[in-house]
């Protein structure tokens, strides 16, 4: 019985529970404003998605915030894995303690809550509040302990072997990191990628606080603005036209990245 | 996790590599500091000094409506406790964690059990229910709000006539649903790896002794299981202790500050310009976090030991 149970219950779950909410999503993304006022689950009597894409991007300044978005959120996650991966090499490798104080201390960021008011003062004290650097120095800063601790994780399963053998021909440090070292973290920079990228895509917090709406809003900025609007406009249609093309990027990386993601979290969260 | 932010036990020191190449240790000439020094200082300048700072701030005057900052003590703190508004953000933030955590590990571990087999059918649909983690916390506010509108979609297939996000009891629940419902992905992924990582002759040899399914659940897979309950437990509570979005979206804190986390309250507060109040409830948060996450780390790591 349980042969058949289990595949229908799944069945009725995903349907229920991520069906109906993407169901709606795409119905009133493609709804002109008058029916989706009030939001139903309904298919639209009059299909206008283009229309729909055309206003958001219009009035919402999507182009805008999508740019501002990858000037932010690609340098921040190139950075957390470059730095992230250098710093995880001499944790996993070195033994003593010093290392294991250092390590601690960058990987408190994964329980402590990042300081998000005194922020916005150190960043007008440096010059970089409201500005790109400052907001990519922020996630960096936040997101450096999530890629530490997982390629700490991982460097430690490698084989030191591996290091050895590439020593023995004459390798120097930086050529053993960038040769041997990089390359097998594969896996664990497919983790680290999109976790951070799931954590800055989407936020909204951090960039209310360091850069606020203005010229440089990012994606959820403009979304907030967008459906804050929302009282006097009744524009559903919109927000979730909006909420489509925010969505969209992460979908493509995760189908991108889908199986080293999960033997990235089997190494490097589970053990 | 062989590696969480606080270790309970030290590890005795593995390998014993004979230190005779040159006059610098091997570890300094084959894994030099520097490769961890701009990492090192990255994380401190931006995360660690912040946080210094917001043990100085709160005891100011900054706000927007003064030019010079002055120290003044406790009166950030008297304000908040007075109006009562710190008690009811550390309530509600410790309730709205505690049931996300409870809902977000519940339906995770239900779905890797659910999908556990690797078929082709089962990739497909861990797939779909890891879509909501990947859709912003904002956007899946917004979503629901839609859903549960007393205008809303759900009234409209149920024909009630419900205020989903308008009790000042009940809305704090429906909101940590929301919360459970946006992760439980990532829960059921980490879970998965977990139920992976059990030796397939350890269920047989349960199988051969007679265990039916419920028996070898509890008393093989679930204990087997603790290092992805210890992670996902630990990552959802604090996680969802530094939420923000989700609720800005449905209910932006309402009805009646009813759901008012410490995030939103921040987050209103810093824009009426009294940047040391915020930072006075940004410092509170900090402390509750710490206090939560220690005794929760060293106790599920431990029982791991145990099981």
């Amino acid at each position: 019985m349980w042969r058949y149970g289990r595949p229908a219950l799944v069945l009725l779950l995903a349907g229920l529970a991520v069906g109906v909410p993407l169901w709606l999503v795409l119905v009133t993304s493609a709804k002109p404003q008058a029916e989706a006022i009030r939001p139903n689950l309904d298919p639209p009597a009059h299909w206008q998605p283009g229309a729909n894409y055309e206003d958001a991007v219009a009035q919402g300044e999507m182009l805008r915030g999508l740019l501002n978005s990858l000037l932010v959120v690609v340098p921040s996650v190139v950075l957390v894995l470059i730095l992230g991966a250098g710093a995880a090499w001499v944790f996993a490798r070195r033994k003593s303690r010093l290392v294991s104080a250092a390590y601690a201390l960058c990987i408190s960021g994964l329980l402590l809550p990042p300081a998000v008011i005194t922020i916005v003062m150190e960043l007008r004290q440096l010059g970089l509040a409201g500005t790109r650097p400052g907001m990519i120095a922020v996630y960096t800063g936040m997101y450096l302990s999530t890629s530490i601790f997982f390629m700490t994780g991982f460097i430690r399963a490698i084989p030191m072997e591996l290091e050895e053998a590439a020593r023995i021909d004459g390798a120097k440090p930086f050529r053993i990191f960038a040769r041997i070292v990089l390359p097998l973290l594969r896996p664990v920079i497919a983790t680290a990628t999109i976790m951070v990228m799931l954590y800055a895509w989407s936020d909204i917090f951090y960039a209310f606080f360091v850069l606020g709406g203005g010229d440089r809003a990012t994606l959820p900025l403009n979304l907030y603005k967008v459906a804050s609007a929302q009282l006097y406009l009744n524009n559903w249609h919109l927000v979730f036209a909006y909420v489509v093309v925010m969505s969209l990027p992460m979908v493509a990386v995760f189908l991108v990245g889908q199986r080293k993601i999960v033997s990235g979290i089997t190494s490097g969260a589970v053990k | 996790m062989a590696d969480t932010a606080v270790r309970t036990r030290k590890q005795a020191p593995t390998r014993g590599e004979p230190r005779r190449v040159g006059r610098l240790p091997r570890a300094a000439v084959h894994h030099p500091w520097w490769f961890a020094l701009p990492a090192i200082v990255v994380f401190a300048g931006f995360f660690l000094v912040p946080n210094l700072l917001n043990f100085y701030y709160p005891f100011t005057n900054w706000s927007s409506y003064h030019a010079d900052i002055a120290f003044t003590g406790l009166d950030n703190f008297t304000t908040i406790a007075d109006d009562g508004t710190l008690v009811r953000a550390i309530r509600t933030t410790l309730l709205y964690a505690l049931l996300a955590a409870v809902f977000q590990n519940a339906f995770g571990l239900v779905l890797a059990l659910l999908l556990e087999d690797d078929t082709r059918f089962n990739r497909f649909f861990r797939a779909v229910f890891f879509l909501p983690v990947l859709i912003s916390a904002l956007a899946t506010g917004y979503v629901f709000q839609a859903l549960l509108d007393q205008d809303g979609a759900v009234n409209a297939v149920l024909g009630t006539d419900i205020p989903w996000l308008g009790s000042t009891t009940w809305t704090l629940v429906v909101v940590t649903l929301i919360h459970g419902w946006k992760w439980m992905g990532l829960s059921m992924l980490i879970y998965l790896a977990g139920l992976k990582g059990i030796p397939g002759d350890m269920l047989e040899a349960a199988r051969m002794d007679g265990a039916g399914p419920w028996r070898t659940f509890w008393s093989v897979r679930w204990p087997m299981l603790a290092p992805a309950l210890t992670f996902n437990v630990t990552t959802a509570l604090i996680g969802s202790m530094n939420t923000f979005d989700i609720v800005q979206a449905t209910t932006g804190g309402g009805p009646a500050a009813s759901t008012e986390v410490f995030n939103i309250y921040m987050f209103r507060i810093f824009g009426q310009g009294l940047y040391a109040q915020a930072s006075a409830m940004s410092l509170v948060l900090f402390l509750v976090v710490v206090a939560v996450a220690i005794p929760l780390v060293i106790g599920l790591r431990r029982r791991e030991q145990l099981l």
